[in-house]
């Protein structure tokens, strides 16, 4: 993935608008509460991936050490320390949905894409990524793209998928 | 049928907005505990109804509530833990995604109980479309005057916040859940204290699960009396349960506490039998980290009494022949399923999710899961299982948090009971990638395992 | 005060004592060993899980045994509790299931670390753990990196028991090191290439318990078992100026703060103390450091004692005011003499 280093980094005012609504919501000198939440509209508006130098833009806006930036997106699986495709596609891979075919819909979409699960098409289109349990198990198997959960899943349904975003070619997000 | 407290309306059309929600009677414990009951008053109720907390630990919530320490000019929190990720649990997602105004419901009139004048709802990050529609509600309960300053002009205030989180299934563990509210990494935190005395911000703070809190209201709206007679001995109430897995009907269960686990995985009121009518191997009852229980045993106790979904009658026997009620993760496996590549997820599972706090979890979980990989690929040996079980008995009550329980659990209960399939992957070695051959010896059909 | 028994030993100590400050109170082998924690950090301890104690008796009050072995670095005594730690084989064969874990990705790099000698880790393993390891596969590596000019990280060796970043919070101001990741691939790292850099930033290296954090100044110039340690000090604008001087011959190798038996400094010192001041006249020399826990620093470590005592001699005549130097404490008495 080829990384834009010019891109400028800089919330727009409506977005600005909402991070400091969020802001709000912790009492005085607690404003650290925000990082989360703000990390996530971040990720959404910077093409999906949380660069340095968007780390430290959030750091600057909670006034914190962009080390504890660092820390924490580094801790959650849901941030990406590296750019990735505009369709990143999380297949469940625990129990349940081992159970109910997941590895067979993994090794669909390998093929289909000629991927292996963590790279990411030569296009930029996709990146396959394998999670753990999604709290889907009773509609298992089942994939995640952007906030979107897609369940009980067959390969038809999967191929069905690829298409459309394929033909959409718009970039998933979680906000 | 059984009696249904929470999930009753569910499927009423338009339950999710607060008009319908009212029109069936929503909110009317919030207005029932502000006009007519003191605080104290429902944390009785709560404590009289015997609930018992519904993310897994089984705590009773009254006890937890009364623990709260309340020092004066010192605010107080409500947390709700909908951080849910145990693997085999997705009951609150259903739960906050059909009737989002429960849970609301639930948040004020417990938050009134507790004297806490902010709450959060701690959701998960993947479960993004569910905090939208948790916002939605909370913003049609603002503008009718359900939130915000004085509710039912009782000079009562609340807010209500929805909080995401990114991707941990650690933050399900109620401190680390406050660090993460609080901006930081999710480590759990050492205890003493406890939330109860310093929580978030270091202020008393009450963490409850969706379901937990969700109960507050049949409890408040009936009393707890009402709430205590339904269920059996100290399993009182109605429970959530999410059946997975090989079943013909999976899905979010609401079950007296007390029906015969028999009754639930065959009747057609619940999971309605296994998939094709195959024979069932195994169940893990209450989420990925409670033991494994082979079919005997889970139908019928070690004694060999009928084996009841409540707290008690799961955990009959202890270890060496129950298991435990847990979130209700009920995930059933038929005689296809391989026991030992089922283990290897949830050691993979564990191994990913340890937060790297304490050295028994963050080096043992991963080298279980390792050992479990050689297993599998056919280059275990009979020592390897000894050495399995030997780490999980040395991660086991050696952890900052119970994490370090609920990886060690999984693997001693399924080499306990189901030793001959591991000595098996062994013996056989590398001809175990054969899967066709190995199971056609067998006489009984192909796993899935590929 | 509340009375604790600790393998048999009973003492009264101040209320809000836990139960491993006790055990240094009392002394001796029933000292659980502590990896992670550190009195003089706020919040330390409590990670590693070597000093993980049985209680056998909650209170007087509430005399319930504790279901689970606890953290004696982080549990509070109660009036009437009862400890187990060397008299119980269950907290022993604990604890060794806690070194095992340790050094399952730690690289036993010894022959070739700085560290050698004077690592708790390598003390831990040889007290509590076992011969031989039982783990197979791929041990975890990192890349060296430095932080700055004079401090080397050496990720593969940390235990992640955060002690220098809470060095970097508590005294310094603006950190900019953490833990990254999670799990078994956290590591301490600045996650983008940053050094660390103010006056008290050397402290991490006193702090690391194994040889993660070390001291690029005196990286490869010895063993620290061929080093002599001698307690100096000089006026100093921005710390305590109370330091230890690691001599070969007539050179100061380094420079490092006061270490008690348990390895925590006396004094936080400056970088401008650690790095800058390494000639003898740069000091006012006390005496040879009594050589306490760790026995391989102090093989030989008497052997100049008269040399030693002339340079105390020689200071002494030079002071202005004939000021009086101490000698390390017990240092001339033979029965405190080492390695001898």
């Amino acid at each position: 993935m080829e990384i834009d280093q010019k891109r400028e980094i800089r919330f727009n005012e409506e977005t600005m608008a909402t991070v400091q609504k969020i802001i709000k919501r912790y009492p005085e000198g607690r404003e650290k509460s925000a990082l989360i939440p703000i990390l996530h509209i971040a990720q959404a508006e910077f093409d999906g991936w949380l660069s340095p130098a968007t780390m430290d833009y959030v750091a600057s806006i909670l006034n914190i050490q962009p080390i504890e930036v660092y820390e924490v997106a580094s801790f959650y699986s849901m941030f990406n320390l590296n750019p990735v495709g505009k369709c990143l596609i999380e297949v469940c891979r625990t129990s349940s949905c081992w159970l109910m075919g997941a590895e067979d819909v993994v090794r669909h979409i390998e093929k289909k894409l000629n991927i292996h699960v963590g790279e990411t098409t030569a296009d930029g289109q996709f990146t396959l990524k394998t999670v753990e349990c999604l709290g889907s198990c009773g509609t298992a198997p089942m994939m995640q793209v952007g906030h979107e959960y897609h369940e009980n899943l067959t390969l038809e349904k999967v191929d069905e998928l690829l298409n459309k975003w394929k033909a959409e070619g718009k970039r998933s997000r979680y906000c | 049928m059984g009696k249904k407290l929470l999930l009753e309306h569910v499927d009423v059309p338009g339950i999710n907005t607060l008009s319908v929600y009212r029109q069936k009677g929503g909110y009317a414990s919030v207005e029932k505990a502000l006009k007519t009951m003191t605080p104290e008053a429902v944390v009785e109720e709560v404590k009289t109804s015997g609930l018992r907390g519904r993310g897994g630990a089984g705590f009773p919530t009254g006890m937890k509530w009364s623990f709260l320490a309340k020092p004066a000019g010192v605010p107080r929190y409500l947390v709700c833990n909908a951080d849910e990720s145990e693997p085999g649990t997705f009951k609150d997602r259903y739960l906050m995604e059909k009737i989002p105004h429960l849970l609301i419901e639930g948040m004020i009139t417990a938050s009134y109980a507790l004297g806490a004048r902010t709450s959060y709802i701690y959701i998960r990050g993947e479960y993004f479309y569910v905090a939208q529609i948790l916002e939605k509600a909370i913003a049609e309960a603002y503008e009718a005057g359900l939130l915000g300053k004085n509710i039912f002009n009782s000079g009562f205030d609340h807010d209500c916040y929805v909080q995401v989180g990114a991707g941990a299934y650690i933050c399900g563990e109620e401190t680390a859940l406050l660090e993460s509210l609080e901006g930081k990494r999710g480590n759990p935190r050492i205890k003493p204290p406890f939330p109860a005395v310093a929580g978030l911000y270091g202020c008393p703070t009450v963490v409850n699960n969706v379901e937990t809190i969700a109960a507050v209201v049949p409890i408040v709206n009936h009393g707890g009396a009402a709430y205590a007679a339904i269920g059996v001995g100290k399993s009182t109430g109605t429970k959530l349960i999410s059946a997975s897995g090989h079943i013909k009907k999976p899905g979010v269960y609401e079950i007296e506490l007390g029906v015969p686990v028999e009754e639930f995985i065959y009747s057609d009121e619940y999971c309605g039998g296994i998939i094709n009518d195959r024979k069932l191997k195994a169940v893990v009852a209450g989420g990925s980290s409670v033991p494994i229980l082979p079919a005997d045993l889970i139908l019928k106790t070690a004694a060999g009494e009928p084996r009841l979904m409540s707290y008690e009658s799961l955990a009959d026997g202890g270890f060496a022949s129950g298991t435990m009620l847990g979130s209700g993760g009920f995930i059933v496996m038929d005689e296809t399923a391989s026991v030992v590549k089922n283990l290897y997820t949830f050691t993979r599972f564990y191994h990913h999710e340890s937060c790297g706090q304490c050295s028994p979890c963050r080096e043992g979980t991963g080298w279980m899961e390792k050992i479990m990989h050689k297993i599998l690929d056919g280059d275990g040996t009979m020592n390897d299982i000894e050495l399995l079980w030997d780490i999980q008995a040395k991660i086991e009550g050696k952890t900052i948090c119970p994490l370090g329980d609920a990886a060690a659990w999984p693997v001693a209960s399924a080499i306990r009971h189901f030793r001959s399939e591991f000595e098996e992957y062994v013996r056989r070695g590398h001809s175990i990638k054969d899967v066709k051959h190995y199971y056609s010896t067998k006489g009984i059909p192909e796993p899935a395992y590929s | 005060m509340a009375k604790v028994t600790i393998d048999d030993i009973t003492i009264d100590v101040p209320d809000g004592t836990t139960i491993l400050q006790a055990a240094r109170m009392i002394g001796g082998d029933i000292v659980p060993p502590a990896m992670c924690y550190y009195s003089k950090l706020k919040t330390s301890g409590g990670y590693c899980r070597t000093c993980i104690v049985k209680v056998e008796q909650g209170s007087a009050k509430d005399p319930r045994p504790m279901p689970k072995p606890v953290a004696s670095c982080r549990t509070t005594v109660m009036d009437g509790m009862v400890v187990r730690n060397i008299t119980s084989p269950e907290v022993l064969e604990a604890r060794a299931g806690v070194v095992e874990f340790l050094l399952i990705n730690h690289p036993l790099d010894c022959p070739v670390c700085d560290q050698a000698g004077e690592c708790h880790l390598q003390d831990l393993a040889y007290e509590h753990g076992k011969a031989d390891t039982r783990y197979e596969f791929e041990r975890r590596e990192f890349e060296k990196i430095d932080i700055g000019d004079k401090v080397q990280l050496h990720m593969t060796r940390c235990i992640l028991c955060y002690r220098c970043v809470k060095v970097a919070d508590q005294i310094t101001d603006g950190r900019v090191h953490g833990v990254i990741n999670r799990g078994d691939v956290a590591e301490i790292s600045t996650y983008i290439e940053n050094a660390i850099d103010n006056d008290f930033s050397g402290n991490v290296i006193d702090v690391c318990p194994v040889g993660a954090l070390t001291d690029k100044t005196f990286r490869f110039q010895s063993r620290v078992w061929y080093t002599k340690p001698v307690d100096a000090h000089r006026d100093c604008d921005k710390c305590s100026g109370k330091v230890r001087l690691w001599y070969k011959g007539e050179e100061v190798l380094r420079v490092t703060g006061r270490k008690d038996k348990y390895g925590e400094v006396e004094d936080w010192i400056c970088n401008s103390c650690r790095f800058d001041h390494k000639k003898t006249s740069d000091w006012v020399i006390e005496g040879p450091t009594k050589v306490d826990r760790h026995s391989v620093i102090s093989a030989n470590h008497y052997e100049n004692l008269r040399i030693l005592k002339a340079n105390i001699e020689r200071q002494k005549k030079a002071l202005p005011h004939g000021e009086k130097v101490q000698l390390g404490q017990g240092a001339l008495d033979p029965n405190n003499i080492h390695g001898k």
